[in-house]
């Protein structure tokens, strides 16, 4: 489904800033993994999604999207395999434009837009009854903007966006990491909720340990732009947070220093 | 003072209040729409009255010469809209290159500094002696203002179209844009374009009221163009909700502009002040959003409502 060949990536090269954020990371994901992705900071793992998303063109390496290679292809045009949930809640809506509007432009990714109407009569039923699985009575306020929403609202709208045209690869950064921790239990079950009910290929980074035991049939752990542990099925089952920091210590050679990710 | 003179003045105000309304639904889309302060349209302003005057006196028909306006209006800001995206200069500083490259373009369009057409000579659709004493089917303000309900429909509409949306969601959040598969660069390159499309028609149609299309006549239009968005929101914001009603109060802002211009005028300001005395009006008027949110900022809740 979706492959990564040895990518590299360095940001501000020659420059006192210079950082290596990508170091000859590969990673291989069949059709309905639901991978989640911890480390530290700066470990690279929105880099890593950045890539695959196409913000920036990696230095080197390949990436392939179903065996189709998106390594070159601009951000806008590698959209229509992917649908993407950002950490900051303003960044994955357009806070000016209605609920329904918001739907209407995500219902067209991939598509080449022209003068035919940006959203139709049928289409809004259809999006009332979307909004109605989420249980936030968001189906009652389609023409409201999306900016009076609250950050949770938001977020799974944004979920609703990125999946409403299928999209071969669902791109989770961190979508939880600003929302209060009820809040966040919320967005995550309904998370599950659309990725189950859609069999989608999903990655999802996150700073919760738990969370990422708790969710998905596969985990990786990233340090200094690799993949240093990828645990799956029965084994990554059985995984608790103690073992979890114990493996990281063996593949890392170093204690685990990250307080947020040991705290949450 | 006479207050007579005053009344006598106002429908001329009124007039030139509405060309310019055109312009200021052009600076809108930018900088409403697209959150883009683009400078082109000083030089665009003139480049649409160059155009039309040139191709009147070449023999041309009206219709076919403000047509050509329009259109060298837009290459204008396909001109901007390259410097932008292509060789990603800062939309601010690209829109300044094209201006001060139009100065050329426009001198070398009109051969000279000025060009004046004899409207008893031409067949023009708008003029400053067609306000008073014409039959009402003539009368500047009438055919203006029919124009700009016309293009406030076609924009509305177009507002309405995926393309459409797709210019709006680029300058709301340019991230989610892309994330939704949207060239952002083509939105804002087509956004600029109809912007100074619009922009140039509006000075040919002023070139025709006042006669004459001077190199100069586009100077400081920026400043115009924002004091009528302005003036337009803070009058008219909290009634006019709909976008189609939105065109209309910079329209309408833009007419009392002039209005107001008008009546300071009247009351013997020195004309030379009058610049200085439109840029620090909006200067303020930008400063009260920034203003509002620094002093009067209400607490926000992070992260939102429990129940989401």
């Amino acid at each position: 489904m979706l492959e990564l060949k040895n990518l590299y990536k360095t940001f501000n090269p020659g420059t006192i800033n210079e950082k290596l954020a990508l170091n000859g990371l590969s990673l291989t994901l069949k059709e309905g993994d639901f991978v989640t992705v911890i480390g530290g900071n700066g470990a690279g793992k929105s880099t890593m999604l950045n890539a695959v998303a196409g913000t920036w063109m990696v230095d080197e390496g390949q990436i392939l999207i179903d065996g189709t290679d998106v390594t070159r292809l601009s951000e806008h045009k590698r959209a229509a395999y992917l649908g993407r949930v950002f950490q900051d809640p303003m960044t994955g809506t357009a806070a000016t434009m209605g609920i329904e509007e918001n739907l209407a432009l995500a219902k067209r990714r991939g598509k080449t837009r022209f003068l035919r109407p940006g959203i139709t009569r049928k289409e809004r039923d259809e999006y009332r009854e979307l909004l109605k699985v989420l249980g936030l009575g968001l189906e009652d306020r389609l023409t409201s903007k999306v900016g009076l929403l609250s950050g949770g609202q938001r977020q799974a709208l944004t979920l609703l966006m990125a999946t409403l045209k299928k999209p071969k690869l669902l791109l989770l950064d961190e979508h939880t990491a600003a929302l209060d921790p009820k809040t966040a239990a919320k967005v995550l079950e309904i998370t599950d909720m659309i990725v189950n009910r859609d069999h989608l290929t999903t990655m999802m980074i996150t700073h919760n340990m738990q969370d990422a035991i708790n969710h998905g049939n596969r985990l990786i752990m990233m340090m200094e732009g690799k993949i240093i542990l990828d645990i799956e099925g029965e084994e990554k089952k059985k995984l608790t947070v103690r073992n979890l920091l114990d493996q990281f210590e063996k593949a890392s050679g170093q204690e685990f220093s990250n307080d947020s990710a040991l705290l949450s | 003072m006479d207050i007579m003179s005053l009344i006598n003045a106002l429908p001329g105000a009124a007039a030139q209040g509405l060309i310019w309304g055109i312009m200021a639904i052009g600076v809108y889309l930018t900088f409403r729409i697209l959150d883009v302060a683009d400078l082109t349209v000083d030089g665009t302003m003139c480049t649409g009255g160059a155009v039309c005057i040139m191709m009147l006196m070449s023999g041309q028909n009206i219709w076919v010469s403000m047509l050509a306006a329009t259109g060298a209006g837009m290459l204008a800001g396909l001109a901007t809209g390259i410097f932008h995206t292509v060789m990603g200069i800062p939309a601010i500083l690209a829109g300044i290159l094209t201006q001060l490259g139009l100065y050329s373009v426009n001198l070398k369009i009109m051969g000279k500094a000025n060009q004046a057409v004899n409207s008893s000579k031409y067949d023009l659709l708008v003029s400053l002696r067609n306000i008073k004493d014409v039959p009402f089917y003539q009368n500047t303000i009438l055919i203006v203002a029919v124009f700009i309900v016309i293009l406030i429909a076609v924009l509305y509409w177009f507002f309405g179209t995926e393309i459409g949306c797709s210019l709006r969601a680029t300058g709301c959040n340019p991230n989610m844009s892309r994330a939704q598969g949207i060239n952002t660069d083509f939105a804002k390159v087509l956004g600029l374009m109809i912007s100074n499309g619009l922009v140039a028609l509006s000075s040919a149609f002023l070139a025709q009221y006042q006669g004459f299309a001077d190199v100069n006549m586009g100077r400081g239009a920026i400043v115009i163009g924002l004091a009528a968005v302005i003036i337009g929101e803070a009058v008219f914001g909290k009634i006019f909700r709909n976008f189609a009603l939105r065109l209309f109060s910079v329209a309408l802002g833009s007419i009392l502009y002039y209005l107001v211009l008008q009546a300071v005028i009247w009351m013997g300001i020195d004309t030379d002040l009058l610049k200085l005395l439109s840029a620090l009006v909006v200067a303020v008027f930008l400063a009260v959003p920034y203003w509002k949110a620094k002093y009067f900022a209400k607490p926000m809740k992070r992260g939102g409502n429990t129940n989401a």
